[in-house]
């Protein structure tokens, strides 16, 4: 099989869908000539042409709306927001509107659509290109929320939620467009929307994570190995709606859980988690549920040391790991 | 500036001349006349304490009818807002439909019973579900309008893949309050209408006041149509209270969308002389001689005037008019009374669809 960068895959995705089907097409600030400013949809604009690849104004309330729109009269719009940081401006059209229109129509209404986003830090993004935002999109009943953590999944989590016919937000943690490679095979295939995966088996805890996160955490849990802490780690992928037979299963069998995210630690994503092995799992932990997230400041800063200092990485994943086996 | 109207202003426009024979002004008359019997009816069930809410289109009625005959019926969607009683009458909405969501009960059409009353959604109508967040549809309908364009640009790959499409575009009409032209919604979506010449009409109900606020908070300009010339579309001014007026100022716009010649933002002036909505106190705000001249404006008497100087209406018609809207008031209100609620766990879904069911597809 082929290896093939996160960012790579991302496109041949998005690439094979519109040769699919005709009425998928992009929306975005800068997706046209230029392919992106991370190149996912680079040729795309010399392929499809002008009409399928839509360099929109720079209005991301409208690159929402105008998907909205196009999905309720047949189209399958994959709208980007450059960052996940500039979704805000969108949100009342993506939690208010994508997300409510089945439901209010009495389920007349489907609104099949994708909004792509890079996210995430470690990129020198400061506090306007490092964000993480799933959280605020996973509390919102009508959406999905999928994060790939590797090529082979970012293709076929992306042509699952392109053929979705719900609102789907697929963010990429950016940092791992160009770092993060695997095998990708050429040609069709899907990885469906909603199963968690144990991405490494193991006996003593498990890690959950998602994104970039779930890179780190698997480098983490190869740093413990060597001391014998025997680590089980399970990729999210889908936040929502949530894999809770997959989370249960494997504390299950480690009765110890840690969860990592890059988001502010505070009603993070983490927290749902905990809150599942909490109520549903509580007679299988032997030790407290513990998170490592980012600070709870407004904001990743930009000076080196600072930006260390907010990330998680596998050092401080492997720290995490070590207090929770040693409880 | 909010009352410009001092005296009661009759219909000048001749309806044969706009190319609508007798038998259709006739019915349009029918449909001012049943969605505000139908709309003073909800006002006594909500004040009877029968239903919780009632948000009016008196006063918007002669926008509605006028807007609904100026589209091709079934052809064209639309995305309307909370005082469109009357386009969705006018478009073939029956009473009981609107009636069965005002009670909340099962069976109604637009939401299953979920969303406040008023807020219309029929798919069968090409009626768009609409929100409560004010001026969130306007984006949206640029962008279904947007797909007719792309339908149009993209035909041979479409037809190839099975999808028919139109030989016309259908064209969008949207609606909103002057006060929601405040919002960023409505620029990002003129601002699009502009770029992509889309075959789309947007139609702003000036009543003069977005609940307590008036007009000249809301906007510096003196008319709202004035804003048009910033993106780069047709921008046009009818009076809201003359059905016969806002017909051929749509009809032509909806001619231009549908000839590729982009979109029109059409301010169709009237004054709301109801309160807001029936949780407003409108005394608070302004003063009763006020609301007493901008009745002036009102579309149903100067309809009527029109037809008896055109000896289309007689005594005897109105009244059989009027006793037939009775009669389809009374039966709607009978129907809902007598629906059942949906069962509480009917809360519960849908909310996500298995299902793909978007798009306006063939003639
Ligand atoms: C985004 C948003 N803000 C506030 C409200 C509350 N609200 C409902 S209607 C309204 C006034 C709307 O005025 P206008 O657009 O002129 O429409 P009208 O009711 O006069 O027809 C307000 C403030 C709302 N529904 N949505
Ligand atoms: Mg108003």
């Amino acid at each position: 099989m082929p290896e093939k960068t996160l960012i790579e895959a991302i496109r041949e995705a998005i690439d094979e869908e519109m040769a699919r089907d005709p009425r998928v097409f992009v929306v975005g600030e800068d997706v046209g000539p230029r392919g992106g400013v991370f190149r996912a949809t680079t040729g795309l604009w010399q392929k499809y042409g002008e009409w399928r690849v839509i360099d929109s104004p720079l209005a991301e309330l409208s690159i929402v709306a105008i998907g909205i729109g196009a999905a309720l009269n047949g189209f399958r719009p994959i709208c980007e927001i450059q960052f996940a940081d500039f979704i805000h401006p969108a949100f009342n059209q993506i939690v208010n509107e994508a997300a409510r229109f089945f439901y209010r129509s009495g389920g007349v209404y489907n609104v099949p659509m994708v909004i792509r986003s890079p996210y995430g830090g470690g990129i020198s993004g400061g506090l306007y290109h490092s964000q993480s935002v799933e959280a605020f999109f996973a509390h919102v009943p009508g959406l999905k929320v999928v994060i790939p953590s590797n090529p082979y999944d970012a293709k076929g989590l992306l042509k699952a939620a392109i053929r979705d016919p719900n609102p789907v937000l697929f963010f990429e943690p950016k940092k791992g467009y160009r770092l993060i490679k695997g095998e990708v095979p050429d040609g069709d295939y899907i990885v469906p929307i909603g199963p968690a995966k144990v991405t490494r088996e193991g006996s003593d805890l498990t890690v959950f994570a998602y994104g970039m996160m779930h890179y780190y955490a698997l480098q983490a849990a190869e740093m413990v190995a060597k001391e014998g802490i025997d680590v089980e780690v399970v990729d999210l992928r889908t936040l929502a709606p949530v894999d809770k037979e997959t989370i249960l299963n494997s504390v299950k069998k480690t009765g110890k859980a840690l969860i990592v995210y890059e988001d502010n630690l505070t009603l993070g994503y983490g927290a749902e988690v905990a809150a599942i092995l909490a109520e549903e799992g509580f007679e299988y932990l032997d030790g407290p549920v513990m998170r490592l997230g980012g600070p709870d400041v407004p904001g990743v800063p930009f000076s080196p040391p600072m930006q260390d200092f907010f990330m998680p990485n596998p050092q401080k994943i492997a720290e995490a790991i070590r207090r929770l086996a040693r409880y | 500036m909010a009352i410009e109207v001092k005296e009661f202003l009759p219909i000048t426009q001749r309806h044969e001349e706009l190319g609508l024979s007798d038998e259709t002004v006739l019915q349009m008359y029918y449909h001012l006349l049943l969605s505000r019997r139908l709309d003073e009816r909800c006002w006594v069930l909500q004040r009877q304490g029968r239903v919780p809410f009632h948000i009016s289109g008196i006063a918007h009625e002669g926008i509605g009818v006028g807007a609904a005959y100026a589209l091709r019926k079934g052809f064209d969607i639309v995305h309307p807002y909370y005082r469109d009683l009357a386009l969705a009458i006018a478009l073939g909405m029956k009473p009981v439909e609107f009636m069965l969501a005002l009670y909340g009960k099962k069976g109604d059409p637009h939401s299953a019973a979920r969303q406040m009353p008023s807020h219309f959604s029929l798919r069968y109508l090409n009626i768009i579900s609409g929100s409560s967040p004010v001026a969130t549809q306007v984006p949206q309908a640029a962008g279904i309008a947007l797909a007719e364009v792309l339908k149009q640009k993209l035909r041979p790959q479409l037809e190839a893949a099975g999808f028919r499409v139109s030989r016309e575009m259908r064209v969008v009409l949207t609606s909103m309050g002057e006060g929601s032209t405040s919002e960023g919604d409505f620029h990002e979506a003129l601002n699009w209408a502009g770029i992509y010449k889309l075959p789309f009409v947007v139609l702003v109900h000036n009543n003069q006041y977005a609940i307590s606020v008036p007009v000249w908070k809301q906007m510096a300009v003196k008319r709202v149509a004035d804003r048009a010339a910033a993106y780069g579309i047709h921008g046009a001014v009818c009076d809201g209270g003359n059905v016969l007026e806002v017909y051929q100022v749509v009809k032509e716009a909806v001619g231009r969308a549908r000839a590729g010649e982009g979109t029109t933002l059409i301010e169709a002036v009237t004054y709301r002389w109801t309160p807001h909505s029936s949780d407003d106190d409108d005394r608070t705000y302004r003063t009763r001689e006020e609301v007493e001249q901008g009745k002036l404006r009102d579309p149903l008497p100067r309809l009527r005037d029109y037809l008896y100087r055109r000896s289309l209406l007689t005594q005897r018609l109105e009244d059989e008019l009027e006793e037939r809207v009775r009669a389809e008031v009374d039966e709607a209100q009978r129907l809902a009374e007598e629906a059942p609620y949906p069962a509480p766990e009917e809360a519960l879904a849908p909310v996500f669809a298995t299902e793909d069911r978007s798009g306006w597809w063939g003639e």
